[in-house]
C-alpha cells in the first residue's frame, strides 16, 4: 500500500518554524502590502496541516516560504534547525531535495508521457546518469504504476500529459509527490480541478501517505470541510497574518465565519467551477521565423 | 444606461477630427524621411532593369538555361558535387551543435539556481553575460569571412567551408535556442529546479519536452541555411556545387547553371519535408 517506502522509513518528516516571518512576492508593487506580515507558526516532524483562508490571504506565499522559493524580508525560517537562506547554494539544492512542492497548476511538460513525469518526483534522489537512461527506458515502472494507482489513474502510465484532463493532470502532480525522496511535502490547493468525490479520495490518499512515512504535510485547501475532516490541525489565514492555529475539533462555526467575513461564496465552496473534461486538442506548436 | 446621464460634450458637438490622426500621419512621415536617405544609399533605382539594353542581356542569359544540361558526365559530377554539398551542411550543423548545445546550457537563465529565488548571483550572471557575448562574436562574423580565414589556414576545399559553417551556425544556434528555451512553459524546469533536482535533469524532464519540436524544426531549417550558405562557399574555393556553378556561370553555361539550380530547390525541398515530418512526430 504505501509506495516507496524504502527511500523514506528510516527518514521521517522535517520539522519547520517560522518566527515573525514577512515576505513579499517578487513581482509586488513596491507600494503593497507584504504577502505575509508576522507570521509565527511551528509545525514538529510528523505533523499534517491544513491551512485555509480566503483568497488573498497569503497561503500561497506561505508555501513558497516553506519551500525555499521565497527567502523572507524579515523574522526567520528553520527546518530542523537549518536556516536555508544562511546555507551555501549547493547545500540549499540539497535541501530542497527533501521538500516536495506541489504548485497548483501542475508542473507537467504537455507532450511529456506521464510515467516519465511522475518518475521525475525521483530525480533529486538520481545522478545524472540513471536520470538519462530512466529517459530511453523508464526506470521504475511498477513504482510508477503504483503510485498512479493510489489516484486511479494507473490505466494512464503511457499516455501523453496532454491527453489528460485537468483534474487527471493535478492527479499527476500529487502522484510525483508520492516518488520524491521528500520529508516534507508542501500542496498547494490541490483540489482545485478536482471534483468532490475525487478531492476526498486524493486527500485522503495523501494524509494517508503521509502519516505511513510520518512526514510532514502541509497543504493549502480552498475546502473547509475536507480540511476539518482530513487534517488533524487546521491553521486559519486572513491578510497574511494567521488567524487561529488549532486543533481542527476546536475549529468552531464562529471561527470559520470571522475568517470569511465578506468572503461567504468562497466558505460555501462556490469557487469550485472548474470542470473535470478533457482537455480541448493539443497546442499546435508555434513556429519561430528567424 | 440613460443617456440623460451622460455628460454633455463640453463644446456641444462631436469632434470633428480623431485626435489620433495627427500622430499617425507624423511617424509615417518620418519613416518616408528615414528611408528616403536608406534607398540613395543603395543606389535602389529598380528601372534601370527594364531599360533595352538590361533587358535584352537578362533575356539572353535567362534563354540560355534551355535546354539543361544532362550528359552523362556532367550529372555524374553534378551528383558527386550534391553529396559533397550535403556532407558539408551536414557535418557543418552537426559541430556548430556541439559548439551551441554546451552554451546554450550554460546561457539559459531558466535553468539558473540562484534566479529561482530573486537576483542571479553575481558569478553565474558574468558567466551569462560572458557567454552571450562569445555567441554575438561568433554569428556576426559572415561564415564567408571565416571561409576566407579557413581557405588561407587549410587549403582549398570543403574543409575551410565546414569550419566556418561550424563557427557562425553555433552562434546562431546557441542564440535562437536560447531564446526558444525561455519562451517555452518553463513552469515545469522552475519546479524541478524547486524540488532539488538539478540543472541538466531539470533540461532533460521538463525544458526539453516542452520544446523539442521548436529546437528540431529551427535546427532543420538551419541545416536548409547551410546547403544555402555552402553554395556560396563554394564560390571562394570551398568546393561542392558551389564551386561548380561559380565555373558556369564564368563561362556563360546556362543550361549547367539551370541544372544545378533545380538540384537547390530539391534539397531545400527535401529540407522542407524532414522538417514538417519531424515535427509531426514530436508534436
Amino acid at each position: 500500500m504505501t509506495v516507496a517506502t524504502a527511500l523514506t522509513t528510516s527518514n521521517p518528516g522535517l520539522s519547520l518554524q517560522l518566527v515573525d516571518l514577512s515576505a513579499r512576492h517578487p513581482a509586488a508593487r513596491s507600494g503593497a502590502a507584504a504577502a505575509l506580515r508576522g507570521v509565527s507558526l511551528r509545525v514538529n516532524a510528523g505533523e499534517q496541516v491544513a491551512i485555509i483562508g480566503p483568497s488573498g490571504a497569503g497561503k500561497t506565499t506561505l508555501l513558497q516560504v516553506l519551500a525555499c522559493a521565497l527567502p523572507p524580508t524579515e523574522g526567520s525560517y528553520t527546518l530542523d534547525d537549518q536556516h536555508p537562506w544562511q546555507l551555501p547554494r549547493r547545500a540549499l539544492q540539497t535541501l530542497r531535495g527533501q521538500l516536495f512542492l506541489a504548485p497548483q497548476v501542475p508542473p507537467l511538460p504537455p507532450r511529456q508521457r506521464v510515467v516519465t513525469s511522475v518518475l521525475a518526483g525521483r530525480l533529486p534522489a538520481m545522478g545524472l546518469w540513471a536520470s538519462l537512461r530512466s529517459l530511453f527506458y523508464p526506470g521504475d515502472i511498477p513504482a510508477a504504476f503504483q503510485a498512479l494507482e493510489r489516484f486511479d489513474l494507473a490505466e494512464k502510465l503511457f499516455e501523453r500529459v496532454d491527453r489528460l484532463s485537468g483534474g487527471e493532470r493535478q492527479r499527476v502532480g500529487l502522484a510525483r509527490g508520492l516518488l520524491a525522496p521528500a520529508r516534507l511535502w508542501l500542496i498547494d490547493e490541490p483540489l482545485s480541478a478536482l471534483d468532490p468525490t475525487r478531492s476526498r479520495q486524493a486527500i485522503a490518499t495523501l494524509v494517508e501517505e503521509a502519516q505511513a512515512r510520518q512526514l510532514t504535510l502541509v497543504a493549502t485547501l480552498h475546502q473547509v470541510d475536507v480540511a476539518l475532516s482530513h487534517f488533524p490541525r487546521v491553521v486559519g489565514m486572513r491578510d497574511g497574518q494567521v488567524a487561529f492555529d488549532l486543533p481542527a475539533a476546536q475549529v468552531s462555526r464562529e471561527h470559520l465565519t470571522r475568517l470569511y467575513d465578506q468572503y461567504e461564496h468562497e466558505l460555501r465552496g462556490e469557487v469550485l467551477v472548474v470542470s473535470d473534461a478533457p482537455s480541448a486538442a493539443p497546442q499546435p506548436v508555434a513556429m519561430h521565423c528567424r | 444606461m440613460n443617456t440623460s446621464t451622460l455628460t454633455p460634450f463640453p463644446f456641444g458637438s462631436p469632434p470633428l477630427r480623431d485626435p489620433a490622426w495627427v500622430g499617425r500621419v507624423a511617424w509615417l512621415s518620418v519613416l518616408v524621411v528615414l528611408l528616403w536617405p536608406l534607398t540613395v544609399a543603395t543606389e535602389f533605382k529598380p528601372w534601370v532593369l527594364l531599360e533595352a539594353d538590361n533587358l535584352r542581356v537578362s533575356a539572353q542569359f535567362i534563354s540560355s538555361f534551355w535546354p539543361l544540361a544532362h550528359s552523362s558526365e556532367f550529372l555524374l559530377m553534378v551528383a558527386r558535387d550534391t553529396w559533397r554539398t550535403v556532407a558539408m551542411a551536414t557535418v557543418g550543423v552537426t559541430l556548430a551543435l556541439v559548439i551551441a548545445i554546451p552554451l546554450t546550457l550554460l546561457n539559459t537563465r531558466v535553468l539558473s539556481v540562484s534566479a529561482l529565488s530573486g537576483r542571479m548571483a553575481r558569478v553565474p550572471f558574468l558567466v551569462r553575460q560572458a557567454v552571450r557575448w562569445l555567441l554575438i562574436v561568433l554569428r556576426s562574423i559572415p561564415e564567408l569571412v571565416w571561409a576566407l580565414v579557413f581557405v588561407r589556414v587549410v587549403g582549398l576545399g570543403p574543409t575551410a567551408g565546414v569550419l566556418a559553417i561550424a563557427l557562425t551556425y553555433g552562434g546562431m544556434l546557441g542564440k535562437v535556442y536560447g531564446e526558444i528555451l525561455e519562451s517555452s512553459g518553463t513552469q515545469p524546469t522552475e519546479t524541478l529546479l524547486r524540488n532539488g533536482s538539478g540543472r541538466l535533469q531539470a533540461f532533460f524532464y521538463g525544458l526539453l519536452p516542452t520544446s523539442a519540436a521548436e529546437l528540431t524544426s529551427y535546427t532543420v531549417y538551419r541545416w536548409e541555411c547551410a546547403i544555402r550558405s555552402s553554395v556560396v562557399l563554394g564560390f571562394v574555393g570551398a568546393g561542392g556545387l558551389g564551386q561548380q556553378l561559380d565555373n558556369s556561370m564564368k563561362m556563360f553555361n546556362g543550361g549547367e547553371v539551370a541544372s544545378m539550380l533545380l538540384v537547390f530547390v530539391a534539397l531545400v525541398a527535401l529540407a522542407d519535408r524532414v522538417s514538417a515530418g519531424l515535427r509531426k512526430a514530436l508534436g
